[in-house]
């Protein structure tokens, strides 16, 4: 743990063509005056699973959270760098957040549905928010989504019930639902899975494997079983730095770096 | 499933409407702000008015001198005023603090219980009663059965006042108490009521003392528990049976004469009485900003300040 | 939490301790059935005279031979009072609740969160001395005598010429008095919504207003109603502001019609007349009677509120373990 740590720059093997959805510059991040994130810059491909691993504290969190302007809303927060959507810079002063939270949807680490509305409401309150009113349509996206989270055959006869009376696992996928719902382009996952069981955690991770033909997805997790069954790309995290990033199995079969190796190997973390 | 198709048939659904949103966001930011100011403008203009008319009758005749004849060209002073309000404040929270802290011992010890649940319910209740019904029930109880005004009737109906807020505060500061030292009390062999006087007590010494401070500041201010049990007088305190001046009470009265003296004492009262309680408001933050006091925290999400 | 059995060869201390403090804690409702009890008998002597008629009349005459009670145009007086005062302070104290939790800068926040508590402090009496020498001219000047020439005595409420002291004036003064209260717990209310749910409402694209609406207020609503309850209930029972400044009418002229006209409420009509009820009399009864109504008004407003209040903080720890 006494290394210094080197950066290596991650891979450009493929040609330029690749089409990076999402493209974070430079960025650096502190909240309360602690500094989080240090300098990362990453790029995400479309239509693929991005993992982001690392030791508690190493700022991944964080870092996710940069990418669609959540982190501002912490205490104290400071932010420096871009981050491309589609080469738009959502920092930009001439677009509100909100314009670009829509296009990127969150998973929290703890589902946190709304808890005075019903299930079909907490999947439909982001639709009239952003203007939908057709109701057969909101019918139509909240099946749609509540299959795609794979939570519709236990709910379809009690769409109206309390959101909260879903078990953890349940809320989690009911939350997942809610984000899909605005159809986003990009979905954002933060340890979506921390707070589950493991039959509630592989339901996910197959929709993740399911989602990721058409989404950009990033994925925050410290269970490394896990950036290995669903990721295509893995970055390491540690204290601030993006230490190592590329493919999923060359990060995890044949890490460059000595301390992602010794991550990677569980012998900290 | 959703295919990629429908995506695009649902996408062109959303009507996203930003302009609109955001026009409405700045809309109620600024019904918001005005609301802010359509109230804060008097609260504060009630400060500032209190402050400079009441600076101007400012002096020590009038902190000390008995009151002159009403409409005389000598107004004198608001002495018996204030020494009718402290004593009525010592008086009262002899007769409070004891029950309530022993009231806040029996909801934090023994309390959890149907009885106690019941207490704490009524406890809060009480806290909100209007003060004129405690000071009638205080007449019919005590003046009316005694046959005279006194300082002990004053006392006892402000003392009612207090009592529920002593109650709860201690109640809630004997709770954030570590059960573990209560246990290790226990475990050296220490007699519960010990335990609960010596370690208990002491490490919920800080938010018992707000709690104590912040009710006499309420009562210091309550004016018509005093108009049914005190009288009014504009005489030192003669003894305790008798009849006594207080604060409130003297700016009442003050209020309804029709001469420029009697309003420039009225604001000089309602000066002393306003640094009185927030002195006390203001020291209790202070002391407990410094700490940043989880006990404070609980007393403001009770409503208690 | 019970470490030690207590039961078993507890020893006498111990028990003398307890039994004092559970006389301590039966001390208080010993005190609200004494209330009961003492309101009742004191009262006795005008529900035998007026019966019903001293809730529904409106005669007040306390003149020997003719004396006459009836509380009508006081318990409207109560409600008509109260009611504008809450229409005035709901708004702005939600608003000032919703500026202090949502959207204030921190530069802001903790200065006007302190100077909104400390007024919540300052004594009832002094708003009324500065309703009665400040405020009243002001509300005369620009609001009354505006609105009298607009409408004219052909308009109900805003009839009768104006002076300064009647229900308008009083009903303001007494919203200026209960923000403070309904502000600051509200605004804790509204700061014990989680983070979590903000961002959730966030995440969706909500602007701020969005935030609040879809995340911040259906959490709170319970409490806030709670809140709100608990400010009627001090609105009604207030006292010196009140009397010092609606205008002091009685008997049948005391039933509220005009903003303009003067006004009394069951508390006011207490610490009015009450230097002048001869000890013994029917006057003093009718006003002991008349704390029995306030009491019955405000026990009941605030039994609810608790129970309200209660409920939310039930169903919030519901939310937080779920």
């Amino acid at each position: 743990m006494m290394e210094t740590v080197t950066k290596i720059p991650a891979t450009e093997n493929a040609t330029e063509d690749i089409k990076y959805k999402l493209v974070a510059e430079n960025i650096s991040a502190s909240y309360d005056g602690i500094v989080a994130v240090k300098n990362v810059s990453m790029k995400f491909r479309d239509k693929a699973v991005t993992a982001l691993i690392g030791p508690s504290g190493c700022g991944k969190t964080t870092f996710l959270r940069c990418l669609n302007r959540m982190h501002e809303l912490t205490k104290h927060a400071t932010l420096t760098g871009r981050v491309l959507l589609d080469g738009e810079d959502l920092y930009s002063n001439k677009v509100d957040p909100i314009i670009n939270r829509r296009k990127i949807g969150m998973v929290f680490q703890k589902p946190n549905p709304f808890p005075t509305m019903s299930i079909y409401d907490n999947v439909a309150c982001g639709l009239k928010l952003n203007g939908v009113k057709d109701k057969k349509i909101i019918n139509e996206v909240v099946e749609g989504c509540l299959k795609m989270a794979s939570l519709w055959d236990e709910v379809k006869g009690d769409l109206k019930k309390p959101g909260m009376s879903l078990s953890g696992g349940q809320q989690q996928r009911l939350c997942i639902a809610r984000a899909l719902a605005i159809q986003p382009e990009v979905l954002l996952m933060d340890e979506p899975a921390s707070a589950l069981d493991p039959i509630a955690t592989q339901k996910i991770e197959e929709m993740i494997q399911e989602l990721k033909k058409e989404y950009t997805i990033i994925i925050v997790t410290h269970n490394m079983q896990q950036a290995t069954r669903v990721s295509d790309y893995t970055g390491f995290m540690y204290l601030g730095d993006l230490v190592e990033f590329g493919e999923t199995k060359q990060i995890f079969e044949n890490p460059r770096n000595e301390i992602t190796a010794k991550y990677v190997q569980g012998q900290f973390g | 499933m959703i295919t990629v198709e429908q995506r695009a048939e649902f996408r062109k659904h959303f009507r996203y409407n930003v302009g609109r949103r955001l026009v409405l966001d700045k809309v109620v930011k600024c019904v918001v702000f005005l609301c802010v100011v359509v109230a804060v403008v008097p609260l504060v203009a009630i400060l500032i008015n209190v402050f400079t008319n009441g600076a101007a009758a400012l002096s020590w005749d009038f902190l000390t001198q008995i009151p002159g004849a009403v409409g005389s060209d000598e107004p004198g002073g608001i002495g018996p005023a204030i020494q009718g309000t402290i004593v009525l404040l010592g008086l009262s929270s002899l007769i409070g603090v004891p029950i309530g802290v022993m009231g806040g011992i029996f909801l934090s010890e023994y309390g959890n219980n149907r009885y106690g649940r019941t207490v704490r319910f009524f406890n809060d209740v009480l806290a909100e009663f209007p003060t004129i019904v405690i000071g009638v029930f205080t007449f019919v109880l005590i003046v009316l059965t005694v046959g005279n005004f006194s300082v002990w009737a004053g006392s006892f109906a402000l003392s009612i006042v207090m009592l529920p807020i002593v109650m709860r505060t201690t109640e809630e500061s004997l709770k954030l108490v570590p059960v573990t030292y209560r246990e290790a009390g226990y475990a050296l062999g220490i007699r519960r009521w010990r335990v609960v006087f010596t370690i208990v007590l002491s490490g919920a010494k800080s938010g018992l003392i707000t709690g104590i401070l912040l009710s006499v500041a309420r009562i210091a201010g309550e004016t018509a528990p005093l108009v049914f049990t005190i009288l009014g007088s504009s005489q030192f305190i003669q003894g305790l049976d008798g009849p006594i001046d207080a604060l409130p009470l003297r700016i009442w009265r003050l209020s309804s004469l029709p001469y420029d003296s009697s309003v420039t004492q009225g604001w000089g009262a309602a000066f002393v009485l306003i640094i009185m309680v927030l002195a006390i408001n203001i020291g209790v933050r202070y002391v407990f900003l410094q700490k940043k006091g989880k006990t404070f925290m609980k007393f403001k999400k009770m409503g208690v300040i | 939490m019970m470490a030690i059995n207590m039961k078993k060869g507890s020893p006498i201390t111990d028990k003398i301790f307890k039994y004092v403090a559970i006389g301590a804690a039966t001390y208080v409702l010993a005190i609200i059935i004494m209330i009961v009890v003492n309101l009742t008998t004191g009262s006795a002597q005008v529900w035998q005279q007026e019966g019903i008629s001293f809730l529904t009349g409106s005669d007040w005459n306390s003149v020997e031979g003719r004396e006459s009670y009836g509380a009508a145009p006081y318990i409207m007086g109560t409600l008509v009072n109260a009611g504008i005062a809450m229409a005035i302070s709901i708004p702005l104290s939600f608003g000032i609740a919703m500026f202090l939790s949502e959207l204030a800068p921190k530069l802001l926040k903790t200065p006007l969160a302190m100077v909104i508590e400390l007024l919540a402090a300052v004594p009832s009496v002094v708003y009324g001395l500065w309703g009665l020498l400040v405020f009243r001219t002001y509300i005369q000047d620009w609001i009354e005598v505006p609105l009298h020439n607009l409408f004219g005595d052909q308009s109900i409420i805003f009839a009768g010429t104006p002076f300064g002291l009647d229900i308008l004036t009083a009903s303001i003064v007494l919203a200026i008095m209960i923000i403070p209260t309904i502000a600051s717990i509200s605004k804790e209310i509204m700061l014990a919504v989680p983070n979590s749910q903000r961002e959730a409402a966030y995440m969706l694209g909500a602007t701020k207003w969005e935030v609040f609406r879809l995340a911040v207020l259906p959490y709170s609503k319970s409490g806030l109603i709670g809140a709100t309850i608990l400010g009627l209930g001090r609105a009604v029972g207030e006292t010196m502001a009140v009397t010092m400044l609606i205008g002091n009418a009685t008997g049948a002229a005391a039933f509220p019609s005009s903003l303009f006209g003067p006004g009394q409420t069951l508390a006011s009509i207490m610490a009015n007349e009450f230097a002048e009820a001869s000890q013994g009399g029917l006057h003093l009864a009718a006003l002991v009677g008349i704390g029995l109504i306030l009491f019955i008004m405000a026990f009941a407003i605030n039994v609810v509120a608790h129970l309200l209040v209660a409920r939310v903080v039930k169903s919030h720890e519901g939310a937080v373990l779920a």
